[in-house]
């Protein structure tokens, strides 16, 4: 008996496509040393050739699956594991074996495909004959001459789908960001949703309101003088499986913005892009990059600083939530109006996932992902600089890490990895 | 009580069908796994077979049979149906079925100071334990039951002997209909008035409650199985923008013709509700037959959107629109 096609909508609904680019750092953090990071279950150290081109192989060794992250940088472009000292190219393939002269061909580890845009580092843990650059989310405002802008990267305990859930519907902005940029139009005024096979974008409106004060302050950058009503607009763009691009801001009421001439307003990007490093926890690397006034830093400095303070709202609903949903195995979601965006983009991501026949029996499991995120934790610690107490980093990050997992509500929300 | 559970589906034996009212078959049911009897104001979901495709129905648990592990279930057959209540009334003894779980969108508080249970019609399914639960806990409660004539009201005997003078019948054909004043009047302040019925029904009651500007909160109803303000009819839905036109047949929902002829179609709880299967009305031939709770009556007049899920069109001389005789139903529609 078949049943109506739902289950997307579950509150247990943990699920990634492989076959897709996730970002999985800022271009910075990838450089001369070795990073390690869990990507899909799958544990992944990253770092850089002498030519600049940039690495993710896989963070095992093929001899005896020490992480590839505790060992060394070698030469132009090769990593020595840190155990017994077996060397691996870009490609992840054996240059080097302990006590004999020959290489056995069968000694590699997984190269993921990666590839450098707009700012990030993006990998593909899936197929690697899919990778196709094409497909990589275009987030050019990160580093467009028109736009200037800066973000960050937040490590969440939730699903990345909760992230996208929460960005698909900004009404939420009334009840979570009451203070900044929240304002009782959202939950009032309509939107539009309309799909494509691998895009949902949401459309918003307010006419003529009063701007609040996020908004007030941008828009007084451009026009000191002004004080009076705005349009506002909120037009979300979602890219499977997990990238949301959201085109935002206000224009002077009446001045033909909802008719493209944005002349009398400002805009900014809200760039979002939420890589899944367990079922139920994520990478959340977010921007907002600005249309006005591109020669004034200090801006910069404060729409990161503000949007930083907006997200870390969302962090401490999203978690809660994700702990609501594991403290209540045998409830459901109930799915309103206002959840249609977040609706579509689980309804393609379970398309992308079923046209990914059997890549799901291959996928660790939460065992195995949560020691992986465990182990990067260490060997990441012991990769920094040392300092004169240095020695005792790792062991504090792993420490951290073991008390933030039995007791998830003590308060460590996890910022600023 | 209120989150909504997972359904978990399992088997159950059919036990027994016999009439209990003209066109209404009861159907005891013996599923496989039971935690707990259905609590008052449950339903369950059920596999039907409609046109020899698999469909999910759902129906009210009137009640618990002798032993407390049966599910009985009061099914009407509806001459316009989709086709569920003819599969369910062929149901034979031994047969097996998939149903879910009890699950709860209308459960009954307790404590209050006096209640009102009103049924229309097969309604009286979703009020039956109710007014069980509320007699054993000598609650101060009237129960309503109202219907075109008596030949009609399932269970109607064992209700007057249940509950003796706090039972009270309106009978169409016998002189004494629904008064819907008279029913918000007596449901003191502070107290609950249950309400299960058709649609035309629901919607006069669910007027005279705010116009006695009583607290919306307490006027309780469910809202799967709107019946509407027509009797279904076919009609022919297009969406300009992809090139799709289709004919929604009587038995069949604008949603699943919708998905039928290719449309990609967003959905949930499919009984009106939630808001998730809304589509743009762009021009319409005819009536549109809103049968959701979602919409507010101001966005059901202003007509420029419905829900597909549950809401139809009418040919403009069964919607009573003067000269238009003989023209088909048909809606212009836009999707997400
Ligand atoms: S209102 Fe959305 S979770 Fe409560
Ligand atoms: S699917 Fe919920 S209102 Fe139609
Ligand atoms: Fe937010």
């Amino acid at each position: 008996m078949t049943r109506p096609e739902q289950s997307t909508a579950h509150a247990s609904f943990r699920h990634f496509p492989l076959n897709a680019w996730y970002a999985a750092a800022w271009d910075h953090e990838v450089g001369r040393n070795l990073v390690s990071k869990t990507v899909a279950n799958r544990p992944i150290v990253f770092y850089r050739t002498t030519a600049g081109r940039a690495v993710a192989l896989a963070d095992a060794c093929w001899h005896r699956l020490a992480p590839l992250s505790m060992g060394k940088l070698r030469g132009d472009d090769e990593i020595m594991c840190g155990y017994h000292g077996i060397c691996y190219d870009a490609d992840g393939r054996a240059t080097f074996m302990p006590a004999q002269d020959t290489i056995n061909p069968s000694a590699t580890v997984h190269s993921y495909p990666v590839v450098e845009r707009h700012r990030y580092v993006w990998v593909w843990p899936g197929d690697p004959a899919l990778a196709d650059p094409g497909l990589v989310p275009d987030l050019y405002w990160n580093d467009h001459p028109d736009w200037a802008g800066d973000g960050r990267t937040i490590h969440v305990n939730c699903g990345y789908q909760l992230i996208v859930d929460n960005l698909m519907d900004l009404t939420h902005e009334q009840f979570v960001h009451g203070s900044s940029i929240g304002h009782d139009s959202l939950s009032e005024s309509d939107f539009e949703v309309t799909h494509s096979d691998r895009t949902v974008t949401v459309t918003k409106w307010m006419i003529g309101i009063d701007p609040p004060p996020f908004w007030k302050r941008n828009l007084q950058d451009r026009f000191p003088d002004y004080e009076g009503p705005v349009d506002r607009w909120q037009i979300i763009r979602y890219t499977a499986p997990a990238t949301i691009a959201i085109d935002v801001g206000v224009a002077k009421a009446g001045t033909g913005a909802p008719d493209g001439d944005r002349r009398q307003g400002v805009t900014g990007t809200v760039i979002n892009t939420m890589t899944p490093e367990t079922d139920r926890t994520c990478f959340y690397l977010w921007a907002f990059a600005r249309d006005w006034c591109l020669d004034k830093q200090v801006i910069t400095t404060r729409l990161r600083e503000g949007v930083s303070g907006v997200f870390f709202e969302d962090e401490v609903m999203l978690e809660a939530q994700q702990r609501g949903i594991e403290a209540n195995p045998g409830y459901d979601f109930y799915n309103l109006n206002i959840d249609a965006g977040s609706m579509w983009t689980r309804r393609i991501v379970q398309r992308m996932i079923s046209a990914e026949t059997g890549a799901d029996a291959s996928a660790p499991t939460h065992a195995a992902a949560d020691a992986a995120v465990a182990m990067g934790a260490v060997t990441n610690a012991a990769n920094e600089p040392r300092s004169d107490n240095g020695g005792g980093q790792g062991a504090e990050v792993a420490g951290g890490v073991a008390r933030h997992r039995a007791e998830p509500a003590a308060g460590l929300m996890g910022r600023g990895l | 009580m209120g989150a909504t559970s997972h359904k978990r589906w399992g088997k159950a034996r059919v036990l027994d069908v016999c009439e209990v009212a003209r066109h209404v078959r009861q159907v005891v049911l013996e599923p496989e796994q039971l935690e707990a009897p259905a609590p008052p104001g449950s339903h369950i979901d059920i596999g039907v077979y409609v046109n020899g495709r698999a469909d999910v129905r759902s129906y009210s648990v009137v009640g618990m049979g002798a032993y407390g592990s049966e599910l009985i279930l009061g099914v009407q057959l509806a001459r316009q149906s989709r086709g569920g209540s003819a599969y369910m009334h062929a149901l034979r003894r031994g047969q097996e079925v998939s149903i879910t779980q009890p699950l709860q969108n209308f459960p009954l508080t307790y404590g209050r100071p006096g209640y009102v249970l009103a049924a229309g019609g097969i309604g009286i399914t979703a009020l039956v334990a109710m007014g069980k639960a509320l007699k054993a806990r000598k609650a101060d409660y009237r129960f309503v039951y109202g219907a075109r004539s008596r030949d009609l009201m399932a269970f109607v005997d064992e209700l007057a002997v249940e509950h003796g003078d706090r039972m009270e019948l309106r009978i169409d054909d016998e002189g004494s209909s629904l008064d819907v004043a008279e029913l918000v009047e007596a449901v003191p302040a502070g107290g609950e008035l249950y309400v299960c019925g058709p649609t035309p029904m629901l919607d006069a009651v669910k007027a005279g409650w705010a116009k006695a500007g009583r607290r919306p909160a307490e006027l309780r109803f469910e809202t799967f199985g709107s019946s509407g303000r027509f009797a279904p009819e076919a009609f022919r839905v297009r969406i300009p923008r992809l090139g799709l036109e289709t004919t929604v047949p009587h038995d069949v929902s604008m949603l699943e013709a919708l998905q039928a002829c290719g449309a990609d179609m967003m959905y949930d709880c499919r009984r009106g509700e939630c808001g998730l299967c809304q589509v743009k009305v762009v021009e319409v031939q005819g009536v549109i037959d809103h049968r959701d709770v979602f919409l507010s009556d101001a966005q059901h007049e202003a007509g420029d959107r419905l829900q597909s899920c549950v809401s139809r069109v009418v040919s403009p001389r069964t919607g009573g629109l003067p000269g238009a005789d003989g023209q088909q139903a048909a809606v212009s529609i836009d999707v997400p």
